[in-house]
């Protein structure tokens, strides 16, 4: 390399490496400040680091009201929903990836269409429609309404890992006699489980960030989810608990932060090709 | 759409073609795989037409109705024609938001894309350890939910002591001590921009990086020895190639910021929202449901997804093309 080339290579990395510092900042002042003491927080100088890490932030932030009751509806809705769709996903994925069939077409305009419509442009049909049923402050009333979020998202990712499934291995082995079914228990399931695995983690994150329908259908606050629990922390007082803030702040985030690094990589090209906003 | 007029492809396709043509016996299992397809798609349909598809065919209906709070206990509106209709599009209120709307729209999507293009540029120029450590840290912002990067947001940008403050006014860009960010619509929507921009550009650096890696070395090295300058060979080869990626992250940015809502919503704060600094999301969230006048909220709601309707239909087709391609 020459004397030049090394010197533009050492400003593009001196560039790479402050935005770097800029764009991890946030998340690093989240987890920075629910450490720090009182007085740290509240001085006019900040601290770069936690001068005397303390604890005391988290122990606050469990105690406060509702926060176990945000976590366990959390976990109740997600994991219920999840569940139901990457059965039904599953399913349509197969129809999606395998078989030609009338009207195909017309379904994924549907899958991709309804990926496109604004949260915000639904909340009055859902919450009239609901409240009709008797779903309104209800987690089966939440539940079904992400389902109608996380299926088409699920069922297009989940078409992408099928069609990377070589269709030889298949062939060959109802060539060796399997049926169908056994085709698909026997080679097609373990070969998509790694794809199945990373489509629920990704449609964990989408359900456990969600915050509107949240808020907009669950009115109790012994109902409510985590995320609508943390919008409520500030509340209307100017002192705000930013100890508290923050250390709640990262309980919450701790579990998508983790989930998503772990399949990031995986979910990107279903990004790419139609899905939610991570 | 028939099975004729696609070149064969799936198993299903293949096997029809290698067995002798004749006339089968009209079977059960023969029934049973025409319908196979339909069978699996039935549960996702049935679901989708419950909770969304109705929902919607009953907001035409609330917004052609009288719908508040009354009748949402009665469960039946009076009908009032097109009167919401035109008392949203009279309404100059609905207007000015639409505006204003737009205008953060083409501001957000802007800068996503711009600084998002850029960085994924920066990414194919530096070394290799500064790459996966910009990479992580992309990432990193990425996982955020963005509940979370809110109050995030609203810690450094506090005005008793927040760090923005701080920042700027040690680095002398001015007197920011106990600067309120939150005073004017201006400052509360630049801020709630720079919330989505950080949280948006990952996706857009990642995916466009993606489609840079894909640009052909032997290429970019034939239009050099070609004599073509750096410009010359970003124009003529990079860009074409990942134009089309572009497109698609431009179009859904669009529709997501656009539709907007849980960032301004708690970044703002329910306090301090009133029309002078609402967008489409959350006008209709405030006229709909908190004042329960239903029906005019489901005015505006069928406006608004009409224009995302409009928005997405470059997106729509561009991938029921490219997923016919890939089957």
């Amino acid at each position: 390399m020459s004397v030049r080339r090394r010197r533009t290579r050492f400003v593009w990395d001196a560039i790479g490496l402050a935005l770097f510092v800029v764009i991890s900042f946030p998340v690093y002042w989240m987890i920075a400040s629910a450490f720090k003491q009182e007085d740290e927080l509240n001085g006019l100088t900040p601290t770069w680091i936690p001068l005397h890490p303390t604890l005391s932030h988290f122990r606050d932030a469990m105690n406060r009201p509702f926060f176990w009751d945000g976590v366990k509806n959390s976990l109740i809705i997600v994991s219920v929903t999840v569940a139901l769709s990457m059965v039904l996903a599953f399913l349509a994925a197969i129809a999606l990836a395998k078989f030609r069939f009338t009207g195909r077409s017309l379904f994924i305009v549907l899958i991709i269409g309804i990926q496109m419509l604004p949260q915000a442009g639904l909340i009055i049909p859902l919450y009239v429609v609901l409240a009709r049923y008797h779903q309104v402050n209800a987690l089966s009333g939440v539940i079904v309404t992400y389902m109608t979020f996380v299926l088409p998202f699920s069922v297009w990712v989940l078409r992408g890992f099928l069609l990377g499934i070589p269709k030889e291995l298949e062939e060959a082995a109802m060539v060796d006699g399997s049926s169908r079914f056994g085709s698909f228990t026997r080679i097609l399931l373990p070969l998509v489980a790694p794809g199945l695995v990373a489509t629920s983690v990704f449609a964990f994150i989408t359900t456990w960030n969600e915050y509107i329908f949240a808020r907009v259908l669950l009115n109790d606050q012994s109902k409510q989810t985590a995320t609508v629990w943390l919008s409520y922390f500030t509340g209307t007082s100017r002192n705000t608990d930013w100890g508290g803030l923050m250390a709640g702040s990262t309980l919450i985030a701790i579990p998508v932060i983790v989930f998503f690094l772990i399949v990031q990589r995986k979910i990107a090209f279903g990004l790419t090709s139609g899905a939610v906003r991570g | 759409m028939t099975t004729s007029e696609i070149p064969g492809g799936t198993a299903l396709a293949a096997e029809a073609t290698l067995r002798p043509r004749r006339r089968r016996p009209f079977t059960f299992a023969r029934v049973l795989r025409a319908a196979a397809p339909y069978l699996l798609i039935l549960p996702v349909v049935v679901v989708i037409a419950a909770i969304l598809g109705y929902p919607l065919y009953h907001l035409a209906r609330l917004s052609f109705q009288k719908y508040g709070l009354f009748e949402l206990i009665a469960r039946h509106g009076t009908d009032v024609g097109w009167a919401n209709y035109s008392s949203v599009l009279h309404d100059h209120v609905f207007w000015q938001v639409l505006v204003r709307t737009i205008v953060f729209t083409v501001a957000n999507v802007a800068l996503t894309m711009g600084v998002g293009t850029l960085i994924a540029l920066l990414l194919t120029k530096v070394s290799s350890v500064v790459r996966v450590l910009l990479t992580a840290g992309l990432v990193l912002a990425w996982s955020m939910p963005p509940v979370v990067a809110v109050q995030v947001w609203l810690w450094m940008t506090n005005t008793e002591n927040g760090l923005l403050n701080y920042t700027l006014t040690k680095l002398h860009v001015g007197d920011y001590f106990q600067h309120d960010w939150y005073a004017t619509s201006f400052s509360q929507l630049s801020l709630t921009t720079s919330l989505i921009v950080w949280g948006a550009i990952p996706f857009i650096v990642v995916t466009v990086y993606a489609g840079l890696s894909q640009v052909p070395h032997e290429l970019v090295e034939a239009a050099e020895i070609d004599g073509a300058r750096a410009w010359r060979v970003f124009k003529d080869v990079t860009v074409p190639i990942i134009k089309p990626i572009f497109l698609v992250l431009t179009s859904l940015s669009i529709i997501w910021d656009f539709g907007v809502f849980t960032q301004p919503f708690l970044l703002i704060d329910q306090t301090r929202i009133n029309t002078s600094n609402e967008l489409m999301g959350i006008y209709l969230y405030e006229e709909g449901y908190v004042k329960t006048d239903f029906g005019r909220g489901a005015a505006i709601s069928i406006l608004m997804l009409l224009i995302v309707a409009v928005l997405s239909v470059f997106y729509v087709r561009k991938m029921v093309r490219t997923s016919d391609e890939a089957t």
